[in-house]
């Protein structure tokens, strides 16, 4: 189930994630990463107490310490303010507008997999980019998401055990163990 | 409680006069609009565990502020372009106790005795209110000592053929250079040019109770998860030890209260989004160079200079691309290199200055780095079939190299900040509107540089450089944006000792306000190539010494 969207908007997002980052000889894509499930929780970052929105420290337990990112921090009221308008919009509120109504993320993201088809899930792949390619801002929108699902850490709901991270061979948090001075200096 | 002064904002500027103040037994409120991620809730002599190695929280979601949805800024090149062009970030620094001090990599270098005499050594520039400041490094000298043991900066003495004279060693000696820094290091020195180890304000070894940095690699941009980054945590700490420091985090300080020359306290907007007024004998605003002229301005203070001159650092980034090498830039600091030959004029740099029709030209601090962090690489690499084997291969991260001079900008008057006509932070209030364009010094100097540095990666071993720049220039066309991506800002409130051309005097003090003592960069004259934090920290010490008659030490 997941935790904003309707199953088939899931569906449909599921599938265009797969189109920009697909599984590739070997490659974990979107899907083996679970980056739908990070855009997901994101835009639905309200429905966890404390919101989903910056996990803890100060480690994560994955190099050593206790597993601090788990715990994700509380918000301030004009925190919650923030992310409130930036991921449901402003909603007319005036403590939302004083400088304008502001689009949210939530309907964002509802427009633009609509615009994609009901159909998306099921369109064979040259067919999925065209219809990708044919809203930029939305395409530039859901790239960077992608981008922190399969590279962000894992707390948040994508790059599954770090999947994003070994492929690149790229280490993720490394707090408390760090780097020795031997691996900074020498090749 | 009626404290000895009230401080605005907790920034290094803030937390050093805060510190300097205590310890001679001043007691002090410091309102800092930010939330506080630095110091322990249940005890603030100790620092938090709020910070982690996590891109997530700290690049895309503004963990340390300012979100840019409520507390927006207002750009513009130039007032012929309208009221604004962008609104947004611009030059944001972290808005949350500790200021910029908890995201900065710290690199400190004090300025040179140059630095303070520009227009005595080199001349007027046209167009440019190049000018000496009131007081010369000799002064700055001893404060520049006592804030170097008190954030704990590691270097090496002599490392800097060019540095000014010093009193003494560093309290450290340096920590691990980076590896691809030893190469371009090299590769500098062979084209006859002078790296050294940056004097950097994080812990090579264990130092005032805080642990020596382990080379985590999460530095600019993020806060320190072990606290090894001094600057301002020591401070901050120690002045709360005292007992005579309170700490007002989410606190925003909406105006000073003056009558005729005094002001009598301030006016602030609490967490709970009521306004108070608070009495206060004495008002120091560190809030940094673009938030301190905006504090000053809704103060109804007036003067033809307060908001002018604000100077950024125009950066020229040249980047190579070394397809037979991983540089592993995720290890270690950000930046354990820098050099400061562009600062140096020879016969070449004044040959080339009078060729591009200017008088001299002067670069500025050269940093050599790379970026190391995922999301960002993958976002600047294509999406679709191809997309991982491109982050496997790593083109722009484990093979790229790059150099960024952090050019002295001049100061013009035209560059400025002011109050948004139309813009409103979520508390109502009117947001800093900046005005800024390189002049003609900035590109000339940028230009002449950046192909020194071009053939510094190529003799490093580059298949191929890049050179583009901060804001983006048409004679660059990449990334051409017009917001300078500079975290430096300086100039706004500068000093001097004639209270026509100058807002504050030598000590920071307004000169239309008795009891006001600004303590941060807007009061610096000139902006030098070198970050602005170690000298503002040094001046803020002088400033709280000064109101406290206390000695450096
Ligand atoms: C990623 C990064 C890297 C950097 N690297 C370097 C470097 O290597 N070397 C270097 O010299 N500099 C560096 N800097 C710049 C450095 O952070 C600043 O020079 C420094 O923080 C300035 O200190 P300050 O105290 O003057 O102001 P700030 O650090 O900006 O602190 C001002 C504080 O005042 C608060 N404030 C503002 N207005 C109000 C108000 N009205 N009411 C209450 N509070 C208010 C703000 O929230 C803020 O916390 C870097 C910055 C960043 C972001
Ligand atoms: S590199 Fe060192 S100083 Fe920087 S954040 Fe990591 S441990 Fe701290």
């Amino acid at each position: 189930m997941p935790v904003w969207l309707s199953e088939q908007e899931y569906a449909t997002l599921r599938a265009a994630c797969a189109q920009m980052m697909p599984s590739d000889q070997g490659a974990p894509g979107a899907e083996e990463a679970g980056v739908a499930e990070y855009i997901d929780i994101f835009l639905g970052a309200f429905t966890f107490d404390p919101p989903r929105i910056w996990a803890g420290g100060p480690t994560s337990g994955r190099k050593g310490g206790a597993a601090g990112f788990a715990t994700f921090h509380r918000l301030t009221a004009l925190d919650e303010l923030a992310w409130r308008t930036r991921l449901e919009g402003s909603q007319g509120l005036p403590e939302r507008e004083f400088n304008g109504p502001v689009v949210g993320l939530q309907q964002r993201y509802r427009d633009g997999l609509a615009a994609l088809g009901a159909d998306f899930a099921g369109v064979d792949g040259s067919e999925q980019r065209r219809r990708l390619r044919a809203d930029e801002a939305f395409l530039d929108l859901l790239w960077e998401h992608c981008c922190e699902g399969m590279y962000g850490p894992p707390e948040y709901g994508g790059n599954r055990d770090g999947i994003g991270w070994s492929y690149i061979g790229y280490e993720g948090d490394v707090q408390p163990r760090g780097y020795s001075d031997a691996e900074v200096s020498q090749p | 409680m009626s404290a000895d002064a009230v401080i605005i904002g907790s920034g290094p500027g803030g937390a050093t006069a805060a510190e300097v103040l205590t310890r001679a037994g001043w007691s002090v409120v410091i309102m800092e609009k930010g939330r506080n991620h630095l110091l322990d809730p249940d005890d603030l002599t100790k620092p938090s565990a709020d910070y982690s190695n996590d891109e997530i929280k700290f690049i895309s979601r503004y963990f340390l502020g300012p979100d840019p949805l409520i507390e927006p800024r207002a750009f513009r090149r130039n007032a012929a372009e309208g009221e604004h062009t962008h609104v947004g970030e611009v030059n944001s620094i972290p808005t949350t106790v500790g200021g910029g001090g908890t995201h900065a990599d710290g690199k400190v270098p004090r300025f040179r005795e140059e630095d303070f005499r520009l227009f005595s050594t080199h001349g007027p520039q046209e167009d440019a209110a190049v000018d000496d400041w009131p007081i010369d490094y000799d002064e700055l000298e001893p404060y520049y000592a006592e804030v170097e043991r008190a954030i704990g900066v590691a270097g090496r003495a002599g490392a800097n053929p060019f540095a000014a004279w010093r009193s003494g060693p560093y309290p450290m000696p340096p920590g691990a250079p980076m590896f691809g820094a030893v190469l371009s290091a090299a590769a500098a020195e062979k084209l006859g040019l002078h790296p050294y180890e940056a004097p950097t304000a994080a812990n090579s070894i264990a130092y005032d109770g805080r642990p020596a940095c382990n080379n985590c690699g999460f530095c600019a941009f993020f806060g320190c998860p072990i606290h090894a980054k001094g600057d301002p945590v020591a401070l901050l700490t120690r002045a709360m030890a005292t007992g005579r420091a309170e700490l007002m985090a989410e606190t925003y300080v909406s105006r000073i209260v003056t009558e005729g020359r005094r002001a009598t306290g301030v006016e602030f907007i609490g967490p709970d989004g009521i306004t108070r007024t608070m009495d206060a004998k004495l008002v120091i605003v560190a809030g940094g160079a673009i938030e301190t002229p905006r504090i000053l301005l809704l103060s109804g203070v007036e003067h033809p200079a307060l908001g002018r001159h604000l100077m950024c650092h125009f950066q020229t980034i040249v980047v190579g691309h070394f397809p037979d090498v991983r540089l592993h830039p995720e290890k270690g600091r950000a930046v354990t290199h820098v050099h400061d030959d562009a600062m140096v004029q020879d016969e070449r740099s004044r040959e080339a200055a009078l060729g591009a029709g200017l008088p001299w030209f002067r670069g500025g601090l050269v940093e050599h780095s790379g970026g190391g962090l995922p999301i960002m690489e993958a976002r600047h690499s294509p999406w679709g079939r191809g997309h991982a084997q491109v982050m496997r291969d790593s083109n722009l991260r484990e093979h790229m190299w790059a150099f960024i001079m952090q050019g002295e900008d001049l100061p013009y008057a035209t560059n400025t900040v002011d109050l948004s006509p139309s813009i409103r932070d979520v508390r109502g209030v009117p947001v800093a509107r900046v005005t800024y364009e390189p002049g003609r010094h900035e590109l000339a100097a940028s230009k002449y540089h950046g192909k020194i540095l071009q053939s510094v990666l190529e003799e490093m071993g580059a298949e191929w450089v890049l050179h583009t720049s901060s804001p983006g220039v048409s004679y660059h066309g990449i990334g051409a944006t017009p917001v300078p991506e500079s975290r430096h800002v300086i100039g706004t409130a500068r000093m001097g000792d004639n209270p026509d051309t100058s807002v504050v005097d030598k000590w920071g003090r307004v000169h239309s306000l008795d009891n006001v003592v600004v303590a941060d960069s807007s009061v610096f004259v000139t902006s030098s190539g070198y970050g602005p934090t170690l000298t503002l920290v040094a001046l803020a010490a002088r400033a709280a010494h000064h109101l406290a008659g206390t000695k450096p030490g």
